[in-house]
């Protein structure tokens, strides 16, 4: 009994753990709606060109700290073009034609990628086991464990950056209402650049764990799919949302995935249970769990 | 009554032209200046081009795929043309959109603080007039931590004008501030309104269908129709003038003209102007 119990423990942590993961990927996403409304669909070839930029600069014998902040630099300059050149000449227009540009620009990395790097897989190892810790009743993986605390404290700094400081506020009046923070001085330009940069700084973080866990590969960027059911379930413009959610999705698909397998026999429920769950929602709160709810005036 | 006075207007446009989307002509030659000090209304009817003219100033047209294609605009004797909306709020030109536009997800307090974003003064001095602003609108002060989406729409109004006072502007621009307000609520803001200019010396344009109450507070007015001035002269003066009198204010002394008589001396008028 007591080992069972043990047992739904251990499958639980290490899906609440793996839906941080999911979460670090959602965020990028939650970032660039809460700032220009749009629905970034590259954010998963930023989370591959930020790894595989890292990656080759450290595989070229640069220490880790120097690699690391050169593709920071990258995914920064990276935001500041597409802010100029995608953004800046569609401001106006209906987000669907920003949508087309995003996608059209995941292509456009995923290309430059391979220009630049080449199509070779690689294998990323941050010299961190991801074999489980010693002396707990259950086995939690270390890599796990230090993957939850880098999200917990990235949403920690952005929680506190847009609560707590001038530019953080001008980039909620900004998701507010685009014209009004306009009128009041807040530049959209060096606000959607900003935006870019932070979630151009969170796909980095997101990449490089994901490029541990899978190795840094093309494939990579399938890793948005599961942030998509993460979005839809916590709100597609709340941070916290992106967290609860996936810390939800990735505890209750290992669940559902472990017990329906040892009770009916039925497998495969891990791949597409996320989705379902987050059709359900859909159906009761369009806005997520925490997102912005819609206030109207009647 | 500065009129006369001022050597040189704080604000003056000329003859400007504004087209949307490079194709629809909007304002077609538009004039007026705002002196230090002063009240100026902008009247005129729903689609006279008075929100047009505002954000050709404040530059917000660009947001709207409007373009400023004739004419200049000059504030403190300097071109402002190319300036775009964050440099203007820098210099002083502050604009209160139509409709309020309250950062609904954002507190009272946090909404009024975006107003002091491109300040550089330091803290203290955004946090006494953090205090001003409340001083003018008491009624904001129990509402400090409410999201601005949940407060009713003349505390909304409030917030907007509190938010443009807290970038410390030289000149701002009011689009509409009566607009669906009750009078009671509109009889407070354009009081505060009155005070604003005398007490913080800030000068306003205000544009406004509300004609008769515009014209109790502005100094200057000058009525807008479509794209064009058609009228223009101190608020007495306009008060008086039997057109306006007729078509802006539903008062005249000739007695009640029957409504097709007055449509088509409208439609003249529109004609030769």
């Amino acid at each position: 009994m007591v080992d069972e119990f043990w047992f739904a423990m251990e499958v639980l942590i290490s899906g609440l753990l793996q839906g941080f993961m999911y979460s670090l990927v959602a965020i990028g996403f939650v970032l660039i709606i809460k700032s220009s409304g749009v629905f970034n669909f590259a954010q998963g070839s930023m989370c591959l060109f930020a790894a595989l930029g890292f990656v080759s600069f450290w595989e070229a014998g640069l220490n880790f700290w120097v690699a690391l902040g050169l593709a920071l630099v990258m995914m920064i300059v990276l935001a500041v073009v597409i802010e100029r050149v995608v953004l800046r000449p569609l401001v106006a227009r209906p987000p669907l034609i920003l949508f087309m540009a995003t996608i059209g620009l995941a292509f456009l990395l995923e290309g430059l990628a391979q220009a630049l790097w080449g199509t070779q897989p690689h294998g990323l190892e941050l010299g961190i086991p991801d074999s489980p810790l010693e002396g707990l009743p259950v086995d939690i993986s270390q890599f796990e464990l230090f993957a939850a605390a880098i999200s917990l404290l990235l949403v920690l700094a952005l929680v506190i950056f847009f609560h707590r400081t001038r530019v953080g506020r001008a980039l909620r009046a900004v998701s507010d209402d685009h014209e009004a923070a306009m009128s009041v001085g807040i530049s959209l330009q060096m606000m959607w650049g900003i935006t870019w940069a932070i979630a151009g700084g969170v796909a980095l973080v997101a990449g490089i764990m994901w490029g541990t866990r899978l190795g840094v590969q093309y494939s990579l960027t399938l890793i948005v799919l599961k942030a998509l059911a993460v979005l839809i379930l916590g709100g597609f413009n709340s941070i916290t949302g992106a967290v609860v959610a996936g810390l939800i999705i990735g505890g209750s698909e290992k669940l559902v995935e472990v017990y329906l397998n040892i009770i009916f026999g039925i497998g495969g429920v891990e791949s597409f249970f996320a989705y379902a769950l987050a059709m359900f929602v859909l159906l009761f709160r369009p806005y997520g769990l925490f997102g912005d709810e819609i206030i109207d005036r009647v | 009554m500065s009129a006369e006075i001022a050597p040189q207007p704080l604000l003056q446009v000329n003859n400007i032209e504004v087209v949307y989307d490079h194709v629809i002509l909007v304002l077609k030659g538009v004039s007026l200046q705002v002196n230090h000090g002063s009240i100026v209304a902008l009247l005129g009817a729903n689609g006279a081009g008075k929100s047009t003219t505002l954000k050709a100033i404040s530059n917000l047209l660009r947001a709207e795929r409007g373009d400023v294609t004739k004419g200049s605009i000059t504030f403190e004797g300097r071109q402002i043309g190319k300036s775009d909306a964050p440099q203007l709020v820098r210099r002083g030109i502050i604009q209160v959109m139509e409709g309020r536009r309250c950062f609904e997800h954002l507190s009272v307090e946090e909404d009024l603080m975006t107003g002091a974003y491109t300040r550089r003064d330091g803290r203290a001095a955004i946090k006494q007039d953090l205090e001003m602003v409340f001083n003018y609108f008491p009624r904001l002060t129990t509402r400090k931590s409410t999201k601005t989406g949940y407060i009713s729409g003349g505390e909304q109004q409030m917030v907007a004008i509190g938010r443009a006072l807290m970038a410390r502007p030289k000149l701002m621009l009011l689009d509409e501030p009566s607009m669906g307000l009750a009078p009671q609520l509109v009889e407070e803001i354009f009081q505060i309104i009155v005070r604003l200019n005398r007490e913080e010396n800030v000068s306003i344009l205000l544009a406004e269908q509300n004609v008769n109450r515009a014209l109790k507070v502005a100094d200057f007015a000058y009525i807008l129709e479509n794209g064009r001035v058609v009228l223009d002269g101190d608020a007495e003066t306009i008060r008086k003038n039997e057109d306006v009198r007729e078509f802006y204010l539903g008062l005249t002394e000739i007695g009640k003209k029957s409504y097709r008589d007055v449509k088509h001396y409208r439609r003249r008028k529109r004609w030769l102007a």
